[in-house]
C-alpha cells in the first residue's frame, strides 16, 4: 500500500477502528499501521482494555422493586 | 404491527441497560428510575406502532432520551453545565498518551467510583455518545438514530467523550496513586 498512514491519523481513526466503523480501505489501512507501529498498538491495546473497564464499571442489575414496580404500571395500563 | 401482550416479555430484558444509561447520564437531574418506569409505560402504549423485527432495544433508548429531554424541558429551573461550544472545541488529543505508556496504568484498579465519576463528569453531549457506545454497544447508526444527530456528530463525540474520559481518569489515578506523577 502506497498511501501509508501516520501516527496521528491511526490515533485519530482508533475509535472508530475499534468500533469497526471504518470503510474497509480505512480499516485495513489503520490495521496495517498498527501493525508496524508498536506505539500506536499500545494504544490499541490500552483504549480496548478501557472500554472493558467502563463496561464492567457501568453495569446496573435493576431491583427487584423497580422492575415489580414497571410491570405493574404496564399491567395496570392494560386494564 | 407489535402485539401489545407480548410487549412485558420482549422489552423486560432491556431493562438493566435502560436504567444503567439513565443513572449514569440523568441521575443528577431527573430520578432515572422514574424515567425508566414512564418509558416503558410510553413504550407499551405506543407498541402497535413498533415495527416487529427491527431494533426494540434501540427504540426503547430513543423513547428514553426523548422522555429526558422533555423532563428537562419541563422543569422550571434548569441546571447550568458547562458545554462545549462546538464539536470541534480544541481538545488535546494525546493528553493521556504523551503522559504516559499504557502499561504504567493499572486500569484494574479503577473503582467503579472512579469510572462512573469519570463518566458523569463529561459534558451531556459526550456523555450520552459514549455511554451508548462504550457501555450499550450501539452501532453509530443506531446512536445517531437515538439521538437524532448526524453520524459524523457521533462519531465526533465519542472520539473526543473517550478523550476526555482518558484525561480525567488520569488525573483520578494520580490522585489515588496509582500512577507516579510526571517527573
Amino acid at each position: 500500500m502506497d498511501d501509508q498512514i501516520d501516527c496521528g491519523d491511526a490515533l485519530l481513526q482508533l475509535s472508530a477502528f475499534l468500533d469497526g466503523e471504518l470503510t474497509d480501505e480505512n480499516r485495513l489501512a489503520i490495521a496495517d499501521h498498527l501493525n508496524r507501529c508498536a506505539p500506536c498498538d499500545g494504544a490499541r491495546h490500552f483504549e480496548g482494555e478501557l472500554r472493558t473497564v467502563i463496561q464492567d464499571r457501568c453495569r446496573e442489575e435493576v431491583p427487584d422493586d423497580l422492575r415489580q414496580r414497571i410491570l405493574a404500571a404496564i399491567a395496570d395500563d392494560a386494564k | 404491527m407489535a402485539n401489545q401482550a407480548t410487549f412485558a416479555e420482549a422489552a423486560t430484558p432491556f431493562m438493566g441497560q435502560l436504567l444503567a444509561y439513565a443513572r449514569l447520564h440523568f441521575g443528577k437531574i431527573v430520578e432515572p428510575e422514574d424515567l425508566v418506569q414512564e418509558t416503558y409505560l410510553n413504550a407499551y402504549r405506543a407498541y402497535g406502532s413498533f415495527e416487529e423485527g427491527t431494533n426494540l432495544r434501540a427504540w426503547l433508548f430513543r423513547i428514553l432520551n426523548n422522555n429526558y429531554k422533555n423532563a428537562l424541558r419541563t422543569k422550571s429551573r434548569r441546571p447550568v453545565k458547562f458545554e462545549p461550544t462546538s464539536d470541534d472545541d480544541d481538545l488535546e488529543d494525546h493528553y493521556f498518551m504523551s503522559r504516559t505508556t499504557p502499561e504504567d496504568v493499572a486500569l484494574d484498579q479503577m473503582t467503579h467510583a472512579m469510572v462512573r465519576g469519570a463518566v458523569e463528569s463529561l459534558p451531556e453531549s459526550f456523555r450520552e455518545a459514549v455511554l451508548l457506545k462504550d457501555v450499550e454497544d450501539f452501532s453509530y447508526g443506531e446512536i445517531a438514530d437515538i439521538l437524532d444527530v448526524p453520524l459524523g456528530t457521533v462519531m465526533s463525540r465519542i472520539h473526543r467523550g473517550r478523550k476526555l474520559l482518558q484525561k480525567t481518569l488520569y488525573e483520578y489515578a494520580l490522585e489515588e496513586g496509582l500512577i507516579a506523577t510526571p517527573a
